[in-house]
């Protein structure tokens, strides 16, 4: 889905914004938690294989953390 | 069953802790204390002659026809207006009373015309069962006095006629119109013998008064002199069949009198628990589009979207649909299929569907039209609660003292409803409204809200916050709720949240536009008012933070203690007739029926062993992540039963994109709709009425859809996903939708006790049904949460990003009314069209003086996704800066317009915020010259050889 690469990270980062209130580090889980709950595999594919750039801090961090979980699984 | 009248027992039925034993020609009664003498004769089964009476209607006491004579009361009284007493020794039926009814029978017929024979009403009238009863054997004042014979009948609404000569002037209409309905529309005009029922003024017609065509009136009325034209078309029903309405989700029952095929009339049914025996305009007239020539009833195929139809027989449509479905599953994978379920279609319809999706496809790419509207109300109870679904039944707001509605407009979404709210609200429950228009009920007969908090568009969660703020600030909380059934340290963490200075009303006044003041006052009612209830709609849901709004509803009901009792609750107002169903019967891609998350093993493996196939343990896509993925490539093929996503769907131009790029789209529906301009394959569908199966309406309330004649097309619509089915080689063998049912409860914890056969003696049941509650739970949450403590969940306000500015300076919210549904597919095709036959844009009076726009002009209506034009209609409902439209009309397209912005946390779409411009305008645009090109080529269906 690269072609909706930016829609991803829109999501991502609408998802982030309204945990951010919980805190970094509680936010940063609870985005990687809802990412990988409610999206299909191809976009949590297709957001971990591009580029970080258009991210907010708490959403990288939980994509980063979801490239951890999800690859090494 | 055979066709006889509705049981009336006179007057309403009373509850009383204290019962009474009194004495009825010679038989002992006993019945609550209150009850009149009236219904308690005819509860043991001796009812007394009556026309002014009836048990939707308080007594009213005026035909004199009912009396009775009572030991120890002077001369006779009016049974429906005398309450029992102990040991009341009552006779019905005596030389005088007999004499008093026969001169009082003989004084209506003398003024009646007496041409029974022809009469619409004949053997179904009460007047003339009446005459009988008291043995009227002649009329001795002749007929040359003044009468009201020969007056020329009020034809103007559609679906009844009034015929002023055939009244009695019981003012029983008049009574259903302020009691049942509390519309207030009718009236007696004038005194005395010219005393007239009149709608509205006396310049009015029922079409222009204020009536809402809800038929309480045709229901009560006595005669034929309100009738419906169905049955002076078709004549009187000869059998009955009790079903449940295909409109909102209100869950109305019904029973469906027929003679033979025929539907003669929809009658509300007076037991069903969610409608108590009302209905509206849509669920008792709007049923003709069953019948109507837009119908498809063969099955069609098309190689590709820009080629006629071509009609062909269920074999090799299915076979053509098998063979797209395969190849695509071959050549893309199993992620590649998916579809959609309906939430006008039942349960067990539903139900197969995501069966097709997750065990036939392989994928778990179903997806409801809940993703569209409710989908923030299972996320954010589902959070909160722990149970996606409302708190309340509907009888639980006649116990509340304080009712709150954010984002719906029930007297036009949910009108069956209202009216409940609306005789409750007449009893004195105060009424705060939040909601960006001035909606009816803010003002309407006999009800005015205490508050009405016009917010701004999209700042739904600053004033949730706001109210929350007053409440814990000003110590209104109820702590000992809190302390006892939610998690106290979260509620401490979201109290000291709420409590900051910048979520005070005043300081976000900037924000919602919202007087301080009033606000605060609201959010002190809500708290200290006595049971407090919250019902909201589309208003909540459909913006970029409608989970978070719905939580923070949540937050507000649990800090003040108002859930798990009646009279109190959060209690969404579900838009389609089986949305929770479809909701519960697990549409959405990331859980299984009764919202078990798909990864789950255990759930998962519970299904395998039932299905006998291993089910993909990934979430599959979402509607507006297929259409992204069918853009890009990845997903190639749709199964849409009953829903027009086209229409229904926001920024129309990107559905259209996505549609056009698939392999195979399925259409199964009654109508080629504006989906099907993308279709490959359409498979005809089954109305509700040709159908066996359950829908659950907003209150959890399953209940029976049975079928009232055969179908149109040979097949229900759970047959028709079967045979797909089974040409996919699935080997489904259900021959009763009952079958169905079984599985869903064998595999679904909160349907466990539910079955076709208890249905058929319990009429309805509530979700959950199993051990825990044997009987269902009209309310939930009474001991505990069912997640066990209640979650507190911080909501901080976000600001939508669609922003006006100075080209796009206007917020538009859209919305529905009260004639038409959804996206008109059925309505349109009904004569409700005469009260809405297009979609108008509500704008400021301040607004249109600014573009030059005058009542009934057109204007292009613009957005950064698109632009429509339409006519205005310059009203104060809305408040300068913000236009309001419908969806119910494809000429209009209103959703050309509305953006791809959703819920952070489901994607619904946030159909109530966007930028527009609005500018005059000469006629439709260009874009809807052009659809209604595509629309008509795409609708050809090519002559069959030899034609």
């Amino acid at each position: 889905m690269s072609g909706t690469h930016d829609r991803l990270v829109y999501m991502a980062n609408q998802i982030a914004r309204n945990f951010a209130v919980q805190g970094e580090t509680a936010a940063i889980a609870a985005t990687a938690r809802h990412i990988h709950d409610f999206w299909d595999p191809r976009m949590r594919d297709a957001i971990m294989a591009g580029e970080d750039a258009g991210l907010s801090d708490i959403a990288a961090g939980a994509i980063a953390r979801l490239r951890g979980t999800l690859r090494s699984g | 069953m055979a066709y006889e009248p509705q049981a009336d027992f006179g007057t309403p039925e009373v509850r009383a802790d204290t019962q009474v034993t009194l004495t009825i020609d010679g038989r002992r009664v006993t019945v609550p204390e209150g009850t009149s003498v009236m219904r308690a004769a005819a509860e043991c089964g001796g009812a007394i002659p009556s026309l002014c009476a009836t048990d939707s209607l308080a007594a009213f006491g005026s035909c004199r026809l009912c009396l009775v004579e009572v030991d120890g009361m002077r001369g006779t009284t009016a049974s429906c207006t005398t309450p029992v007493a102990q040991d009341m020794i009552v006779r019905t039926q005596t030389p005088r009373l007999e004499k008093l009814r026969r001169g009082v029978m003989e004084l209506y017929i003398s003024d009646h015309p007496l041409d029974c024979l022809t009469c619409s009403a004949n053997n179904d009238c009460e007047l003339q069962d009446t005459a009988a009863e008291v043995g009227l054997r002649d009329v001795r004042y002749g007929y040359a006095g003044a009468h009201h014979l020969g007056q020329q009948p009020d034809l103007s609404n559609p679906y009844f006629l009034f015929a002023p000569d055939k009244c009695i002037v019981c003012s029983r209409c008049v009574r259903a119109c302020d009691e049942v309905q509390g519309t207030l529309a009718l009236s007696v005009e004038a005194r005395g013998f010219a005393s007239k029922i009149s709608a509205g003024q006396r310049a009015d017609d029922f079409l222009s008064s204020d009536c809402v065509s809800c038929g309480a009136c045709v229901q009560a009325c006595p005669t034929s002199a309100l009738m419906e034209k169905s049955v002076k078309a078709h004549g009187k029903p000869e059998r009955a069949v009790i079903t449940t309405c295909a409109y909102c989700g209100v869950g109305c029952t019904f029973r469906a009198e027929m003679r033979g095929e025929q539907l003669v009339r929809m009658v509300p049914w007076k037991d069903g628990k969610a409608n108590r025996g009302h209905s509206c305009v849509k669920g008792r007239f709007a049923w003709g589009y069953a019948h109507h020539q837009d119908r498809i009833t063969t099955p069609m195929i098309r190689e590709s979207i820009d080629q006629p139809w071509r009609e062909v027989s269920w074999d090799e449509a299915l076979a053509f649909t098998a063979g797209r479905i395969s190849a695509v599953k071959a050549q893309h994978g199993a992620r590649a299929l998916g579809g959609i379920t309906s939430s006008r279609c039942t349960n067990e319809e539903t139900f197969l569907v995501q069966k097709l999706v997750r065990a036939g496809f392989g994928s778990n790419n179903v997806d409801t039209c809940a993703r569209v509207c409710h989908s923030p109300t299972g996320y954010g109870l589902k959070t909160t609660f722990g149970t996606s679904a409302g708190t309340q039944d509907f009888d639980s707001v006649m116990d509340a003292d304080v009712i709150v509605v954010i984002g719906a407009n029930p007297t036009d979404a949910h009108p069956v409803f209202a009216s409940r709210m609306k005789r409750r609200l007449r009893q004195g429950a105060q009424l705060i409204v939040i909601d960006p228009r001035r909606i009816d009920l803010v003002r309407s007969p006999h009800v005015k809200a205490a508050h009405h908090l016009p917010l701004q568009p999209g700042t739904n969660v600053a004033v949730m916050t706001a109210m929350a703020h007053v409440i814990v600030t000003e110590g209104l909380a109820d702590e000992d709720f809190v302390r006892a059934r939610c998690d106290w340290d979260e509620y401490q963490d979201w109290a000291r949240f709420v409590s900051a200075s910048q979520h005070s009303p005043k300081f976000l006044e900037a924000v919602t536009k919202v007087p301080a003041a009033e606000l605060r006052a609201a959010a002190r009612l809500y708290a200290t008012g006595g049971n407090a209830a919250i019902y909201y709609g589309l208003g909540v849901t459909e913006h970029s933070q409608g989970s978070s709004t719905v939580m923070a509803i949540a937050n507000l009901a649990m800090a003040t203690g108002n859930i798990g009792r009646a009279g109190v609750g959060v209690n969404p107002l579900r838009g389609q007739n089986n949305v929770q169903g479809a909701c519960d019967m697990g549409s959405f891609p990331h859980e299984l029926s009764g919202y078990r998350h798909i990864s789950d093993a255990a759930t998962r493996r519970m299904f395998e062993q039932d299905w006998g196939v291993a089910l993909d343990p990934e979430p599959g896509l979402r509607i507006p992540n297929m259409l992204d993925a069918a853009i890009d490539g990845s997903f190639r093929a749709l199964y849409i039963q009953g829903e027009d996503i086209l229409q229904s769907d926001p920024n129309t131009r990107h559905v259209a994109a996505g549609l056009a790029a698939m392999d195979c789209v399925i259409v199964h529906d009654l109508f080629l709709n504006e989906t099907a301009n993308f279709a490959h394959v359409f498979l005809p569908g089954s109305t509700f009425l040709e159908k066996n199966g359950t829908f659950t309406n907003a209150e959890r309330r399953i209940q029976p859809v049975r079928k009232v004649m055969e179908t149109a097309n040979g097949l229900e619509d759970w047959q028709v996903t079967q045979a797909l089915a089974n040409a996919l080689g699935l080997g489904w063998a259900y021959t009763h939708p009952a079958q169905i049912l079984d599985e869903i409860a064998r595999l679904t914890p909160t349907f466990a006790g539910v079955s076709w056969d208890r249905l058929e003696r319990e009429a309805s049941l509530q979700w959950p049904v199993n051990d825990q509650f044997p009987d269902g739970a009209p309310v939930m949450h009474v001991d505990g949460f069912v997640r066990g403590k209640g979650h507190f969940v911080v909501t901080d306000y976000m600001p939508t990003d669609e922003k006006t500015g100075p080209r796009y300076p206007l917020l538009l919210t859209t919305g529905r009314i009260l004639s038409q549904y959804n996206v008109g597919a059925q309505t349109r095709r009904t004569a409700n069209t005469a009260w809405h036959p297009e979609d108008v844009l509500e704008i400021h009076p301040l607004d249109a003086e600014n573009r030059g726009l005058k009542e009934g002009d057109w204007a292009r209506l613009a957005s950064r996704t698109g632009e429509t034009s339409l006519r205005v209609s310059v009203t104060d409902r809305v408040a300068p800066g913000v236009v309001y439209t419908t969806f119910h009309h494809p000429e209009t397209q209103a959703n050309v317009v509305t953006t791809d912005y959703s819920d952070w946390a489901t994607n619904c779409p946030e159909y109530k915020v966007t930028a527009v411009q609005v500018t005059p305008s000469n006629g439709p645009s260009d874009w809807q010259e052009d659809y209604a090109g595509l629309t008509a080529r795409s609708r050809r269906i090519a002559a069959e050889p030899g034609e």
